[in-house]
């Protein structure tokens, strides 16, 4: 069309160019000042560290080498029980979470004992601390019936899911929530059932408002899987656990933590990378 | 049979008593506008044809159904009826293309592919085929509207509603969306519309229809209304608005 044409044949001007070349510059001088104070600083900590009265103990007690090489196989081993662990219950946290924050978005006095329910659940849920939910299905559930052998494992599971589709469940609903009425009506108006606006509108909407807090409650859900050691379960935090108390040295948990932080970077990365992708295809305004 | 007909039609919220026994019919291929001041009650006459607010009193025949019986399927009756809205028509989260095809694929079952011919077809004969896979807030605010046009007619309903589909825009953009609704109009479509644009709606309407205090105070051709308006309420209106 006509306004192409005239795009095509535009040329930055000197003015641009020199704005663009100063831009270009100022940008170059914030990356070194940065980096410069990052050195600067981790040079000033590292000191700090080292030159203390206890150092050659701690670095004995917590940065073994001969004990990291023990323990890493081990903790690695332990590990992969929370990475099962988390991926069933993430499983289960999408689809019960989900479940939750379309039962409290549910208009209507009908589905008053609904809302009511889910209402209750996710309050009762969001207050308790995970460590004590994990005691109580743990050390409760087999009680009932003390002739069952569910394994500490997936009693694990259900304790972590049970407190983070709560989370979730709040996360998305705020979601909902933000998704402008009218996109409702629109969609309504196109014939659409309640379930499919649901679906293929504002659900769709809601996820990508709320990405960022689902990421988070993702990052720290990978966390509080090692909580699961409290049950017996032997996961990278028990594991770690035991090698300790044979050799006498907390490296094992430097170990642990260290994986823990490995496993949770890709997902950070991802997340930053998600945002980034959707910025740019749906909105413009950049970086405003 | 007429393919709307409003019989002594009631809306209230709360104490306001906003539509107060609204007779109106509109024939096949007819256009019929609606005019009055803001808060005259067009929005809420809209939504109540659109099932969106039920009525209190009255009722509502589309095509000779009765569609304000309670066991009436809304689902059913919605998707016969196209919808355009003064803003926040498109879903921000679907391509051009899935807005426009969502309802003949999810509503209707029409074949994807199908669907997709056909979308692309209209969006190519209102100038919109080069929109096809951006973003709706990629749009222009006059291409949205255009695209939620071609979205609510892609199906055929029996009933266009338009309901200030331009005064969210500015006089550059109102001019390309009101052609598209000529376009409308020439192949006949039924279309009942509001709209604060006069001489649009003089150059498009077969009938206006001027609310007042909740109801359709006088209903005529353009020529009669614009011309020679019978009531006191209609002269003032106009005079308002024209002498703005
Ligand atoms: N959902 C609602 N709840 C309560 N009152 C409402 C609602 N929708 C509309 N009203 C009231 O109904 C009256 C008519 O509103 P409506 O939007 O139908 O007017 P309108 O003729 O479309 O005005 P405009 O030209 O400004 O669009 C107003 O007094 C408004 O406050
Ligand atoms: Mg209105």
């Amino acid at each position: 069309m006509t306004e192409r044409a005239a795009v095509e044949a535009w040329e930055p001007s000197s003015l641009e160019l020199e704005r663009r070349l100063a831009r270009k510059r100022a940008s170059r001088r914030s990356v070194l000042i940065a980096l410069f104070s990052t050195v600067a600083f981790a040079a000033l900590a590292w000191w700090a560290i080292v030159s203390s009265p206890g150092w050659e103990g701690v670095q004995q007690q917590f940065f073994s080498p001969e004990v990291a090489r023990k323990a890493f196989p081990k903790v690695l081993e332990g590990l992969w029980l929370n990475i099962r662990v988390l991926f069933f219950a993430t499983i289960v946290v999408a689809v019960l979470g989900t479940l939750l924050a379309v039962m409290r978005s549910l208009r209507g006095p009908v589905w008053f004992p609904v809302r009511a329910l889910a209402t209750g659940y996710t309050d009762l849920f969001r207050g308790l601390p995970v460590l004590i939910v994990l005691y109580l299905v743990g050390f409760g559930i087999p009680a009932l019936n003390p002739e069952s052998r569910i394994s500490v494992a997936v009693l694990g599971t259900v304790g972590i899911s049970l407190c983070y589709s709560a989370y979730v469940a709040e996360v998305l609903r705020a979601g909902m929530e933000a998704v402008h009425p009218s996109q409702r009506i629109a969609a309504r108006s196109l014939g659409l059932s309640h379930a499919q606006t649901l679906r293929l509108v504002v659900i769709p909407q809601a996820l990508r408002k709320v990405v960022p807090a689902l990421m988070n409650d993702f990052v720290s859900m990978q966390k509080d899987v090692g909580l699961i050691s409290v049950l017996g379960a032997v996961d990278a935090v028990r594991a770690a656990q035991i090698v300790t108390a044979q050799t006498y040295n907390f490296t094992p948990y430097v170990v642990a933590g260290l994986l823990f932080v490995a496993l949770s970077f890709p997902m950070i990365r991802l997340t930053d990378a998600v945002q980034a992708r959707m910025a740019r295809r749906e909105q413009i305004g950049g970086t405003v | 049979m007429s393919v709307l007909e409003l019989d002594n039609v009631h809306k209230l919220f709360g104490d306001n008593h906003v539509l107060r026994g609204v007779d109106l019919t509109v024939d096949e291929h007819e256009v019929v506008v609606v005019i009055g001041a803001s808060g005259s009650g067009k929005s809420t006459l809209m939504r109540t044809i659109n099932l969106i607010e039920r009525v209190d009193d009255g009722r509502i025949l589309l095509s000779g159904d009765d569609i304000t019986e309670p066991t009436v399927d809304v689902d059913k009756v919605r998707a016969r009826i196209g919808v355009v809205f003064q803003h926040f028509n498109l879903f921000p989260h679907m391509r051009v293309i899935d807005n426009v095809t969502l309802a003949a694929r999810k509503v209707h079952g029409t074949d994807a592919d199908v669907a997709r011919d056909r979308a692309i077809g209209l969006l190519d004969k209102f100038g919109l085929g080069e929109k096809v896979d951006d973003y709706p807030d990629r749009l222009s605010g006059g291409q949205q509207q255009r695209v939620a046009i071609v979205r609510a007619i892609l199906t055929d309903p029996e009933l266009l509603l338009l309901d200030e589909i331009t005064s969210a825009l500015d006089p550059m953009l109102v001019g390309e969306v009101l052609d598209l609704v000529r376009d409308l109009k020439a192949q006949g479509s039924t279309m009942l519309m509001a709209t604060h644009e006069m001489s649009f709606a003089a150059s498009v309407a077969d009938r206006i229809v001027f609310m007042h205090a909740g109801r359709p105070l006088e209903v005529g051709t353009p020529d009669q209304i614009f011309g020679d308006p019978q009531q006191p309420e209609t002269r003032e209106f106009l005079a308002r608005i024209t002498h703005r």
